[in-house]
């Protein structure tokens, strides 16, 4: 007995030291986890589609995506995501086999393998001076048989090698205000023409050899009244732009050398004025647009360069670019949308009046309006031209048209996600389900005996096979109700397009989409920008048949007075409830932690004026407001001057803006940073809805730490002015990082620390009592992470027993921050080996599960650490009653498993956002990850201690139990047959 | 305990008189062994009930402390099991029932029964106190104390 129990203790003591590898195995891959590919609003499209071979198209979008997708299903073929800093300026396909790229403001050119995406070649292209970046291909230029991309950018003019990326020559624009506009290269001639504008009055061009570099001719010539925007080539030697007052249109014809200008003022096209004009640049040859507000006006211009307006219409219209169908013919396409409908018609370039193709495309209006359009061409049985259009829509999203059809559709705006919040599924009534039931019986019995066979290990490969794909497409995940255990749920996601989608946490499905029309250009807001998710009502208890909905706040505008626009969306159906569009700006957001009886949640809008807004306004919110209203404080931290402000709120607003709702505030306090030595650079709290199990942290020996857990406390990172620029730009004396915790109810400050030698950038996650995060050593040449606990010592003298077996003790009646906290701290700091994107950290139900750091890596993985590495309390030789506790022995780095890695062989490109959501299993933690990419997972922190893991062994426990029942048979009838004799005897 | 039951019970489903065997007629036949003598034996009725009585009493009496003190016997061991490892706590029953007169002074037993097996609850609890199973830290009565609510709110950030 004595043996057993010390080895059982022993065993205990063995598994608490493991690490818990949270590996997977490899059929428990898409089990629970999903992950979808994106690519971002396209902006430019080239088709690559040979007689033979596959239909390809290659695009780049605004998520700095190159891809080559299949023209049948949308497909991605290979895809290159460039970085936030790469962005593209231009792509084409060169020699019908690479893809040529040029990024970076026009200073990196790069050609790919068409049909893998491998890099072929890589130039560098520098300038004088910072310029538009514009990329050429000309079809039939060739300097001693090579084929040459042309390129302008930072002020040069360059051609390079198709072959090998070497630049041919290259030529210098350097007049001081001159601003190129456009590179034309008049097909089947050797010339190029270069043409811009300087000190904003002159016109000037510049005519090439394109074989070898050589200036031929330099023309200039003013106007005196100036010129806006951009221009428009209309033919190979003429140009249209606008005058200063974006009036009159100025044809600009350079033929022969000669500039010669054409003034039409726009009130002679069209009766009425619409306010200044805006160009449409167009590549269609003879056509172009213009824009005035929301009258778009296509105008033709004809051989003696008079215009003519051969259509004016109120919808917003989209051209494409020309394609060149036969020689010397041009079609290009107009797209417009009309209520439920899109209208696509394709002409040719000198034909307007007729028609090549006419089509009407039903369209969800949840895609907004047609924002791009490319066109390709293809030759039907009949010989005659078909013609295919790829759509990008005002959602961002991607479709492709052919026949009056929609052939597939891309939803690439959710490349782009700005904020994720979750919601609850309907809970399961009669009717609600959404379940599928199984086919009939045998389809049933044939799953069931399946698994039976599975589970007995008697599968042959193919049943494995079948029973994975059972698995996997386990209808059970994607239902449309809640489940026991709190996984199924659906992530509100935020698009930058404006856009609301709803994703199921199951499969990833998308349940509901609507475009938001409060973030949508309109008269009233003409840049309309979405800022944030919040939770509006979350029903439960009392409130239970609400439907749960969110606000989404936005603003008119990238000004900080802009004014802002509210929005509250229905959960469960995807119907906007209602919409405000706000007389006050937003530059803060609080949502306060009181509901009203219908779990409306109270939100403070804080204006640039410094004026709070309380959201919901209701009289029954204002009195649950007005009851805390002493006790509410808000805080604003100005990065740009190094300044953080508290306030509070002082009285109803006076004034022009009195509502019942504003109420004026009163600065506190305010921490102002030295402007040289700190600028601040990082701040994290924590998150709101944090749930912390206990105030108590139980260290060896029985002893007690109170941990300071405060919803106020402010985690602060400055660097130094000088360093606060890359890695490496500053020796280790010159640079240095402070980093503060910050009681933002009162502006104490907590906890100050300094990192002589380290430099941003700061990634920090804020969580219970600790802070971690992360900076570069410059001494040590490594990223380091650093971890800071806080505990609070007043409340460590609670050491009586029989007070607190009696509950005389005042550790959990409320607190005021304005009573003098007596904290202590403990940090340590880790080398770690990655540099970070984003940390996050796992949240559950309860607060009881162990805790884990998620760590998005810049290798676009997102990696699982335990908090347990970073415990300040680390030694390099632990007690024994340390190592009971389960304290790891101290060493310098912090370990990567490679097993525990959540996103396991897949990557999230581009990954900006790791967001974690308790499920109603204690044990159990759901991940979402986003970036260009989306993944989800379920993640157990401390395995699943409270269910069954997937892999439990069925099989044994039926055996057991069935041998068993066996055993106790034959012993009974065994029993049953000696009594009886024993009886006779 | 077992021991301490075995003695009782088997004291209880057999017995034999010595002395009323000694009266019974038939047995005058038999000559008397050597050395007794019949003279202490031979008194009147209601002496012999009474010295019957009396040794009954005082076997019981003498059975009493036996039982009583059986749990000593029992101690040891059990504080070597104790301190091996166990922190099983064994239920004593109240043995003194069958005992019972009014005639024997039974107060004294069940003190020392009492005392003895409040000494092996002491063990008990010792033992436990070792194996820190007992709620006598501090920390015992904390470990889930949830955090003390703050009065004062505030939020904020860095303006939109």
């Amino acid at each position: 007995m004595a043996i057993g129990s010390f080895l059982i203790l022993f065993i205990l003591f063995f598994f608490s030291s493991l690490n818990p590898i949270l590996s997977l195995y490899e059929d428990q891959v898409g089990l629970v986890d999903w992950h979808q590919q994106y690519l971002g609003k396209v902006k430019q499209a080239v088709f690559h589609t040979h007689k033979t071979g596959r239909k390809r198209v290659v695009v780049s979008t605004e998520e700095n995506v190159v891809a080559l997708l299949d023209l049948r299903q949308g497909e991605i073929f290979w895809r290159h995501v460039l970085g936030s800093n790469d962005v593209i300026d231009g792509i084409d396909i060169a020699l019908g086999k690479y893809v040529i790229t040029l990024s970076s403001g026009g200073s990196i050119l790069r050609a790919w393998n068409l049909p893998d995406g491998q890099m072929v070649w890589e130039s560098s292209l520098r300038g004088p001076k910072h310029s538009k970046s514009l990329l050429l291909v000309p079809t039939n230029l060739k300097i001693e048989k090579d084929n040459i991309v042309i390129i302008f950018s930072n002020g040069r003019l360059n051609a390079v090698s198709c072959i090998d990326g070497e630049v041919l020559w290259e030529k210098d624009f350097e007049g001081e205000s001159l601003e190129v506009q456009q590179v034309i290269q008049p097909p089947g001639s050797n010339l190029i023409y270069v043409v811009g504008f300087a000190s904003s009055s002159l016109f000037e061009m510049y005519q090439i050899n394109a074989l070898n570099g050589e200036l031929l001719k330099h023309e200039s010539a003013a106007f005196s009244g100036g010129f806006l925007g951009e221009v428009s080539p209309v033919f190979s030697e003429t140009v249209v732009a606008l005058d200063s007052t974006g009036l009159i249109l100025l044809t600009v014809s350079f033929q022969n050398g000669m500039i010669s200008f054409q003034q039409t003022p726009i009130s002679n096209l069209v009766k009425d004025s619409f306010g200044p004009a805006k160009i449409i640049p167009s590549s269609v040859t003879g056509i172009f647009a213009i824009k005035m507000n929301a009258v778009t006006i296509v105008i033709r211009v004809t051989d003696e360069n008079k215009l003519e307006v051969v259509e004016k219409t109120n919808h917003e219209t989209s051209i494409s670019d020309a394609l060149p169908i036969s020689e010397g013919q041009q079609a290009f396409a107009l797209v417009q949308r009309a209520g439920p409908e899109i209208h696509l018609r394709v002409k040719l370039a000198h034909n307007w009046d007729d028609n090549l193709l006419k089509e009407s495309v039903k369209m969800d209006q949840h895609r907004g309006l047609v924002h791009k359009i490319y066109i390709n061409n293809y030759i039907r049985a009949d010989k005659s031209y078909g013609f295919r259009a790829l759509i990008v829509m005002e959602d961002h999203s991607l479709l492709l048209l052919q026949q009056g059809e929609i052939v597939w559709s891309r939803e690439d705006g959710l490349a782009s996600i700005i904020d994720v919040t979750t919601s609850e599924l309907p809970v399961e009534r009669d009717g609600v389900s959404v379940a599928k039931v199984e086919h009939n019986l045998f389809e049933w019995l044939k799953g069931h005996m399946l698994k039976l066979k599975g589970t007995l290990m008697l599968a042959s490969p193919q049943d494995i096979a079948a029973i994975q794909s059972m698995r996997l497409k386990n209808s059970e995940k994607s239902k449309m109700t809640r489940d026991h255990n709190g996984f199924r749920k659906l992530l509100i996601v935020l698009t930058r397009a404006g856009k609301l989608f709803a994703l199921h946490t199951g499969d990833g499905h998308i349940v509901w989409s609507y475009l938001l029309q409060s973030l949508q250009k309109s008269k009233v807001c003409q840049h309309p920008i979405g800022l944030n998710l919040y939770k509006w009502q979350v029903p439960h208890h009392h409130a239970m048949d609400e439907n749960p909905s969110v606000l989404v706040i936005g603003k008119c505008g990238p000004s900080s007075d802009a004014p802002g626009a509210l929005s509250f969306v229905d959960t469960y159906t995807g119907k906007e409830l209602s919409s405000l569009s706000l007389v006050h700006s937003v530059a803060l957001v609080i949502p306060l932690p009181y509901t009203d009886s219908t779990e409306q949640r109270l939100h403070l809008l804080i204006d640039a004026d410094k004026h709070a807004h309380l959201y919901p306004k209701t009289p029954e919110a204002i009195s649950i407001f007005e009851r805390e209203f002493s006790n509410i404080y808000w805080y604003s931290v100005e990065d740009d001057n190094g300044i953080i402000k508290g306030h509070a709120l002082r009285g109803k607003c006076t004034g022009e803006v009195a509502d019942e709702v504003c109420f004026d505030t009163r600065e506190l306090w305010s921490i102002v940073f030295p402007s040289e030595s700190e600028k601040i650079i990082a701040t994290v709290t924590r998150k709101l809805n944090e749930v912390v199990h206990t105030q108590a942290k139980v260290i060896a020996d029985q002893e007690v730490m109170y941990k300071y857990i405060s919803r106020n406390l402010l985690f602060v990172a400055t660097v130094a002015l000088k360093g606060s620029g890359e890695i490496g730009s500053v020796t280790p004396e010159e640079s240095w990082l402070v980093a503060y915790l910050i009681d933002t109810v009162t502006g104490r400050i907590l906890h100050r620390v300094t990192h002589h030698g380290s430099q941003g950038p700061v990634h920090a996650v804020f969580s219970e009592n600790w802070v971690v995060y992360h900076y570069f050593n410059l001494k040590a040449h490594r990223y380091e992470m650093s971890v800071i606990e806080i505990y609070d010592q007043s409340r460590a003298d609670n050491k009586d027993v029989w007070k607190l077996v009696l509950g005389k003790h005042n550790l959990t009646s409320p607190i005021s921050l304005y009573s003098r906290p007596d904290v202590i701290t403990k940090s340590q700091s880790y080398f770690f080996t990655h540099s970070v994107k984003t940390i996050a950290v796992t949240s559950t139900t309860k607060g009881i599960t162990s805790k884990q750091l998620l760590i998005g890596t810049i290798g676009d993985q997102v990696l699982a650490l335990e908090k347990r590495f970073l415990d300040p309390r680390r030694t390099v030789n632990p007690t024994q009653a340390e190592k009971e506790e389960g304290i790891i022995p101290l060493t310098d780095s912090l370990p990567i498993i490679p097993q525990s890695y959540v996103t396991h062989a897949l990557r999230v490109e581009g990954l900006r956002g790791i967001i974690t959501v308790p499920a109603k299993l204690e044990s159990t933690t759901l991940v979402f990850a986003h970036g260009v990419d989306l993944f989800f997972t379920q993640l157990a922190p401390s395995r699943t201690y409270d269910s069954l893991t997937d892999d439990f062994n069925y099989a044994l426990l039926l055996i057991t139990i069935v041998a068993l029942m066996a055993a106790i048979f034959l012993t009974w009838t065994l029993s049953e047959r000696k009594e009886l004799q024993e009886n006779w005897r | 305990m077992e021991k301490g039951k075995g003695v009782l019970g088997a004291g209880r489903r057999w017995a034999v008189d010595f002395s009323d065997n000694s009266t019974a007629p038939s047995s005058r036949d038999i000559p008397d062994p050597p050395g007794f003598t019949r003279a202490s034996v031979d008194q009147d009725d209601s002496a012999v009930s009474r010295q019957k009585k009396d040794a009954e009493a005082n076997w019981k009496a003498q059975k009493a402390w036996e039982v009583a003190q059986a749990p000593f016997k029992n101690l040891l061991m059990m504080g070597f099991m104790m301190w091996m490892a166990g922190s099983t706590v064994h239920l004593f029953s109240i043995v003194f029932e069958p005992y019972k007169d009014n005639k024997v002074e039974l107060l004294g037993p069940k003190l020392l029964f009492i005392a003895l097996n409040l000494g092996g609850l002491a063990l008990g609890v010792w033992k436990l106190n070792t194996l820190g199973l007992l709620p006598t830290h501090a920390s015992d009565w904390v470990s889930s104390l949830s955090p003390a609510q703050e009065v004062e709110y505030s939020g904020g950030g860095i303006p939109l």
